[in-house]
């Protein structure tokens, strides 16, 4: 068995010299892209007045779960000003919307096809699993040789961590959805894309709400990693307070994760299923609605009379 | 009335790796074990015409086909091999965008756990169709209102379908293929998820409704009472064939096999038969003009105290008693009419077996059926009643007389007792004297 071996990473890097060489036009457009979308949101973030931030954040929190949310949006954001860590903060959060809502953007599409065609399951199903399954930060390397150092490798290899149970949730979600009431579309004739946009989908969607919770809950725990390819934000401070033993950078930039984890994951997944949130201002105002509806249909016989 | 709205030839539906294999071989003779190696045979030459407005039900238990027959009849499933045709249109085999033409506008259907869109109101539920074919939303939403109106849910049209009972969700179920106003309706179990007391009012509800609209309806189901009530001809599938398609009577009292007749022993024949299955010849029928002499005479020949009159027209008259004969005779008198009484009951010959009971205890000679115009068209002794409520053939077949008791005087000469001819005179003169009571 001696001298025996297979190159495999000799090969791989091969593949990756090829396609740095022969598709660097892809690859610059896609790095304009990536950081033009990021760091817009990130001026915009840092740029205005962090109350001003802060108070839609609350609002938003509101909006779509509950006031106590909102408060404690309220507290924790401000926390993080109190701990000087706002701009790394919204660093961080630029970062994660933009990967989660172009893992969105690529996942949810995959998922509705690979659920309409058996063929394109059964190769994406080992793909995927390939995806989740590999440690997160050799997904930095190839991604740092394409976009060399700063935000755009990190958002990559974000967005291919993060994909997988946004594809695999989407799936599910329109394969689970009652095979008599796609039929009854059908039998009304309905076509396939009037299915998909009128049953299919809103049936799926507390599914698929579910899948893109977990996108941005992986999105975020990359982020971090992110900062070792030279991401700006909360990450590359963890990453320099493991390099400096500093005890505490790490906890108070940590915390700041864990603040911003906690907003997306609870506003996200009420996104999914409004029903179970009617203290929300969005329940609120569609019940109002639909009061004043009542209301009208029963003045209109007296009305009549 | 007889135009044919929907018709099956031949079909086939085979599950499974080469379906038009298993075809050929089921063709050739094979049973649907024997291509099981082919594929799953759901469906084996099926061949049916619906009739313009009637109900037209398809009974089997579950696996026997069924489900996919009816899936055949909108093109849900593909024909493996065979033809539907609606009014004429061939929908086997066409391209999937008239297909989607011919849902829209020919055929609804009604999903047995109503496959309503819960995240959509009651009236976006029932004016789904109308969407789908493109009609401007004021006017879908209020044609919706107009029609949970006729299925009793008006008002309800804000609601979530998650708000409604079982019953009620299926009445939008049936609203929503109401509102598609095409001629054919498919029911694929429509009322077997409900429970029974909102079954058979839903049931009703849906006679009532077809008195009114005069659909083509398909129903499925594997409720044999539900088959019998709702259906205006019955087919019975075994094992992805049809054994049977009758009326149900023709069903219940002429089954095809030792399959059906078991199927058919649990049904309640009280609700299913009706008078005009099972009456009898009446015997005897005396006409008017004939004298007190021949109505004597023929009642003493069928061994009855009593005999209906009929008039030229075979229209009830009344009935006569032998005694009134009897005593028109001694007077010498000869117009029947004049000892003429009324009819104790009579019904008609369309009315079910559970309306019989009651007018049956209470009419004295054997219950007389007319027809719509009032004629004598038979009678229900009460043990022809009883017989027809038990299983098998025989129920409905003419049952043979008791055998007649022997003459008064032999059996009083055997018991020896002279004074026999008093004895009969005496009970004679009581029996008339309990008549003149009565009268």
């Amino acid at each position: 068995m001696d001298g025996f071996r297979i190159p495999l990473g000799t090969w791989v890097e091969a593949g990756v010299d090829w396609v740095k060489d022969n598709l660097e036009g892809l690859l610059d457009v896609i790095s304009l892209i990536v950081r033009t979308l990021v760091e817009g949101l990130t001026t915009l973030l840092v740029d205005a007045p962090f109350v001003v931030v802060i108070v839609v954040a609350a609002l938003l929190s509101w909006l779509v779960r509950s006031w106590q949310l909102a408060i404690g949006t309220l507290i924790t954001f401000t926390l993080l000003v109190g701990l000087e860590l706002w701009e790394p903060a919204m660093q961080t959060l630029a970062l994660v919307v933009v990967a989660a809502l172009v893992a969105v953007v690529i996942a949810v599409p995959l998922g509705i096809w690979s659920a309409r065609n058996a063929t394109v399951r059964a190769v994406l199903k080992p793909v995927l699993d390939f995806m989740q399954t590999m440690p997160a930060f050799v997904y930095l390397i190839p991604a740092i040789v394409f976009f060399s150092i700063g935000v755009v490798p990190g958002l990559v290899a974000t967005v291919i961590f993060a994909l997988p149970p946004g594809v695999r949730l989407t799936e599910f979600g329109i394969r689970g959805v009652d095979a008599e009431t796609v039929e009854a579309g059908q039998a009304f004739g309905a076509t396939p894309a009037q299915i998909l946009r009128g049953v299919q989908l809103p049936l799926a969607l507390p599914t698929i709400m579910a899948g893109v919770n977990q996108v941005i809950m992986l999105a975020l725990s990359m982020a971090v990693i992110a900062g070792m390819a030279g991401a700006d934000g909360l990450g590359k401070m963890v990453v320099e307070a493991i390099s400096t033993v500093n005890i505490g950078q790490g906890v108070e930039a940590g915390l700041g994760v864990v603040i911003i984890a906690v907003f997306l994951d609870r506003v996200t997944a009420a996104l999914g299923n409004p029903a179970e949130y009617p203290s929300s201002l969005l329940g609120m105002l569609s019940r109002r609605r639909a009061a004043r509806r009542r209301a009208v249909a029963t003045a209109e016989p007296v009305l009549a009379a | 009335m007889s135009e044919t709205a929907l018709e099956a030839r031949h079909l086939y539906k085979v599950f499974g790796k080469s379906p038009s294999q298993a075809v050929r071989r089921l063709k050739a003779g094979e049973s649907r074990a024997e291509v099981l190696d082919a594929g799953t045979a759901a469906v084996i030459d099926a061949s049916f015409t619906v009739e313009r407005g009637e109900i037209f039900v398809i009974m089997g238990l579950s696996g026997s086909g069924k489900s996919t027959i009816i899936r055949m009849l909108n093109g849900l499933h593909d024909a493996t091999d065979g033809e539907v045709t609606l009014h004429g249109d061939p929908i086997t085999g066409i391209p999937s965008g008239r297909l989607r033409e011919i849902r829209r506008d020919r055929v609804s259907m009604v999903f047995q756990h109503f496959a309503l869109l819960p995240h959509r109101s009651v009236a976006a539920n029932v004016a789904y169709p109308l969407e789908l074919k493109g009609v401007p939303k004021a006017e879908r939403l209020a044609r919706a209102e107009e029609i949970l109106g006729m299925v009793g849910l008006a008002g309800w049209g804000d609601k979530l379908p998650s708000e409604l009972s079982g019953g009620m969700q299926q009445r939008v179920g049936i609203a929503r293929a109401l509102a598609a106003d095409t001629d054919i309706l498919l029911m694929d179990e429509a009322f077997s998820a409900l429970d029974p007391l909102i079954r058979r009012e839903m049931q009703e509800q849906l006679l009532e409704l077809q008195q009114k609209l005069r659909k083509t309806i398909v129903f499925i189901t594997h409720d044999l009472n539900e088959a019998m009530f709702l259906g205006d001809r019955i087919a019975v599938m075994r094992d992805g064939r049809i054994v049977q398609i009758g009326t149900p009577e023709d069903i219940l009292t002429d089954p095809a096999n030792d399959y059906v007749e078991q199927f058919v022993q649990d049904v309640d024949r009280a609700r299913v038969l009706t008078a005009g299955n099972v009456m009898e010849r009446p015997r005897p029928v005396v006409s008017e003009s004939a004298g007190p002499r021949t109505a004597l005479r023929q009642m003493r020949d069928a061994y009855m105290s009593a005999a209906y009159v009929v008039g030229r027209d075979r229209r009830l008259a009344g009935i006569v008693t032998d005694r009134d004969a009897v005593k028109q005779v001694r007077k010498g008198e000869s117009d029947l009419t004049a000892i003429l009484r009324p009819v104790p009951q009579s019904v008609n010959e369309t009315e079910v077996l559970m309306n019989l009971f009651v007018p049956a205890v209470e009419s004295p000679l054997p219950l007389a059926v007319v027809d719509d115009d009032g004629r004598l068209v038979g009678v229900i002794p009460r043990v022809t009643l009883l017989a027809a409520l038990g299983p098998g053939p025989g129920a409905t077949e003419e049952i043979t007389l008791p055998l007649p008791p022997m003459p008064q005087a032999e059996i009083d000469a055997v018991l020896g007792e002279g004074a026999a001819g008093l004895d009969a005179a005496a009970r004679m003169d009581d029996g008339a004297a309990r008549v003149e009571e009565v009268r």
